[in-house]
């Protein structure tokens, strides 16, 4: 029983310490790199229950910001190759089980 | 046009009906002038019907029914002169009195025609200019001339003529053809991303973080300390970069000095290039020496060139020794690096504290310079660092040199790649000095052989006094040393006790031995009894001997033939001696410097077809060699003679 208990306090720690938003590969320059960062995470916890409207948000922010045409995945899992633009590619983890990848190929 | 009328009664006793005739009467003759209009129309319409008709009164229905008594009533009709249709109320606002009057006097003219004319009066203004245009028209223009000055107005009339009289032309110019460009700009670049996300991954990705983050925080806490220092650090970075603006328009400077100096000397960098001595074709064999650049330091007028070298990477970079060949008058030296490329100041100065007598530069590492000065010492500079000292000094050495350094060579790296080179100096001795780390370490190679006419308990005090000395280009242990006697030894750097040979050239003090660079064998050795000669290493007399009339102080093998060679004497001459062509005679002989100047040294440019000449006033002429002078031979002949 304490185990689990820890097990629970474990869970939740890790939730509060591995929540914040981590970037796993980027190559765009700091400014953009922050911006979008920071956009995902205001889209990722306003559409916390729906990825596409999330994504959505993401990518037509992005669209105005930065010129077309964006493309945005959000998941807990999955696979993928994608072609970007040189330095328009930002791939980060949020919430502790959420991935983003925003990339620019138009 | 207004036709009065006069006021005035009308009687009338015409019939009721004939009083339609009346224009006053319009209001209350309506119905009388409808009857009487009727019965005009009946006569108007039925003109072919009078006849038939007559005079049948007719009475239109809505006629008044008037009593015979009022019909003969008689109406008195007015005629006024007052237009009826004048307003009779007229009611103007006065400003004077603040109230609305009637206006009295209301104009009582009504028009009822109007047509403007087109007459102009003779003699008014109008008329005038008409009658002086119907002139000019009809006379065709410039014969009126003096006609339309007259009237005053024509003046002005002119550009009014030439409205009407005026020639049109037009012209286009050329328009430039209409081009199309079109221009595709490369995409963006781009490139391939790909990974997986999984929630393992993610977990696996935070935990490291976190374990970085917390490397991180330990780190920091003990850089504490060393912010201290990075602050340091940045004050003189910013400092470096202060500097750096001045040493960056160091370099703009520099290339611009180079520039003017090239505009100032263009011809003569332009004989440099290109000129060709034309001339020589008619001259036979001989050939003749253009002078180029003259090279000279103010600081350096009291001193004499001793050593001249040139720089094997940079062709158009030469080192001059700058010192004093007296004994007696000893002073400071130079050691100065100039480039064709700007005559007028040296690149590189070096102060030393005795004058230079020798200088070598490194083949391979051509910022080694190596320097034999007049109190024994030498000295190692690199001209890559900034400083005025030499890097290496063999001032405090035990095993410096106790006379003058004659002669400098550098040799090629030892065993343990250190550099090193061969000094020859007045005390006798052969050294070889090692660059290791810091400091200089001295290898004694061989002493000179004390000559036979010193008594023996003086030979150790008594040097024999070195003064050239030469390495083979091939067999790089071989050497050769020119004494003061007039003797030349060869010798071995493996053999350290004694010479292999010894050669009698000359009477006098040898001043310069040099090995040829092409053929094994030969080396040519100059001296101050006026010879100059050719030897073999194999025989033990000279192969050619050449008599200059003065002494000789500096020879030097061309680099481009085997059998080119020039030699400078103290009376400012230049020999160049081409035994392919001749064997006996100069194919120059020419006073380069002004007289009473001796020259001391000579050297070949490996590239390019000039040579420079350093005199006893500090100078360095460069000549051109004339193409006579330059002749390359098919195949070396200098292997036949023997």
């Amino acid at each position: 029983m304490a185990e689990t208990v820890d097990g629970k306090k474990e869970d939740a720690d890790y939730k509060r310490l591995q929540s914040f938003p981590l970037i796993r590969h980027t190559d765009m320059p700091e400014e953009m790199r922050v911006e979008t960062m920071e956009l995902c995470v205001t889209a990722c916890e306003k559409f916390a229950s729906n990825n596409e409207s999330a994504a959505k948000m993401i990518k037509e922010s992005m669209d105005k910001k930065f010129g077309s045409s964006w493309h945005v995945v959000i998941g807990e899992g999955f696979g993928f190759e994608v072609s970007h633009e040189v330095k328009n590619l930002l791939y980060m983890f949020f919430g502790g089980s959420l991935a983003v990848c925003v990339w620019k190929c138009s | 046009m207004s036709v009065s009328h006069k006021v005035g009664t009308m009687k009338s006793k015409q019939a009721p009906n004939v009083n339609s005739h009346q224009k006053a009467a319009v209001a209350k003759g309506v119905k009388a002038i409808g009857k009487k209009k009727d019965e005009e129309e009946g006569l108007d319409t039925a003109e072919g019907e009078e006849w038939m008709q007559g005079k049948t009164l007719v009475k239109p229905p809505d006629q008044l029914d008037l009593t015979e008594a009022e019909l003969n009533e008689e109406i008195t009709r007015v005629l006024k002169a007052s237009n009826p249709n004048a307003p009779q109320n007229v009611v103007r606002y006065s400003f004077k009195e603040g109230c609305y009057k009637p206006i009295v006097f209301v104009d009582q003219m009504a028009i009822h025609f109007e047509l403007e004319g087109n007459l102009v009066h003779k003699e008014s203004d109008e008329g005038r200019r008409l009658m002086a245009k119907q002139a000019e028209v009809d006379d065709g223009g410039g014969v009126e001339r003096p006609d339309n000055v007259a009237i005053k107005a024509a003046k002005r009339e002119q550009k009014l003529t030439n409205q009407f009289n005026f020639n049109e032309r037009a012209s286009q110019t050329l328009n430039n053809t209409p081009r199309d460009i079109s221009c595709q700009t490369e995409p963006p670049p781009r490139a391939n991303f790909s990974a997986t996300a999984n929630q393992w991954e993610i977990y696996d990705f935070y935990v490291e973080e976190l374990q970085r983050r917390e490397k991180s925080k330990e780190k920091h806490e003990g850089q504490f300390l060393n912010k201290e220092e990075d602050k340091s650090k940045k004050k003189m970075i910013q400092a470096e970069t202060q500097n750096d603006d001045i040493s960056q328009l160091a370099k703009a400077v520099k290339i611009i000095e180079r520039m003017v100096n090239q505009n100032i000397f263009d011809d003569v960098a332009q004989d440099f290039m290109y000129f060709e001595d034309a001339s020589d074709e008619f001259r036979g064999e001989k050939g003749t020496l253009l002078p180029l650049w003259t090279f000279q330091y103010d600081k350096a007028k009291s001193l004499s060139v001793t050593a001249l070298c040139w720089n094997h990477k940079y062709n158009d970079l030469f080192a001059v020794g700058l010192g004093s060949h007296e004994f007696t008058q000893q002073g400071g030296g130079m050691l100065l690096f100039y480039t064709l490329k700007n005559p007028s100041y040296p690149e590189f100065i070096f102060n030393t504290a005795s004058g230079v007598m020798c200088l070598d530069i490194h083949e391979h590492l051509s910022y080694l310079v190596a320097v034999g000065l007049y109190d024994g010492c030498v000295a190692v500079y690199n001209l890559k660092k900034k400083t005025d000292q030499p890097i290496y000094n063999s001032r405090a050495s035990s095993g410096k040199h106790t006379s003058a350094v004659m002669q400098v060579k550098w040799q090629k790296d030892d065993l343990d790649s250190n550099h090193n080179f061969i000094s020859v100096s007045a005390d006798g001795r052969l050294v070889s000095w090692t660059l290791v780390k810091h400091e200089l370490v001295f290898t004694e190679i061989i002493k000179l052989p004390v000559i036979d006419t010193i008594p023996d308990d003086l030979k150790d005090v008594i040097p024999t006094v070195g003064t050239s000395l030469d390495f083979h280009k091939q067999k790089d242990y071989s050497f050769l040393v020119g004494t003061e006697h007039g003797k030349i030894h060869k010798g071995s750097k493996y053999y350290s006790s004694k010479f292999l040979e010894k050669y009698d050239a000359h009477f006098m003090n040898v001043t310069r031995v040099k090995w040829n660079p092409f053929h094994p064998d030969v080396f040519i050795s100059c001296g101050w009894d006026w010879m100059v000669k050719i030897w073999d290493q194999t025989m033990k007399s000279p192969v050619f001997t050449f008599e200059l009339k003065t002494s000789v102080t500096d020879v030097a093998w061309a680099p481009y033939s085997s059998t080119v060679f020039a030699a400078v004497t103290t009376d400012g001459k230049v020999h160049v001696f081409d035994l392919n062509i001749n064997k006996y005679e100069a194919l120059c002989q020419q006073k380069v410097v002004s007289k009473k100047t001796k020259l001391f040294n000579i050297e070949f440019n490996p590239v390019h077809p000039i040579i420079i000449v350093g005199d006893d006033r500090g100078h360095v002429t460069s000549l051109k060699l004339s193409p006579n002078l330059r002749k390359k031979p098919k195949f070396n002949r200098l292997n036949q003679k023997f």
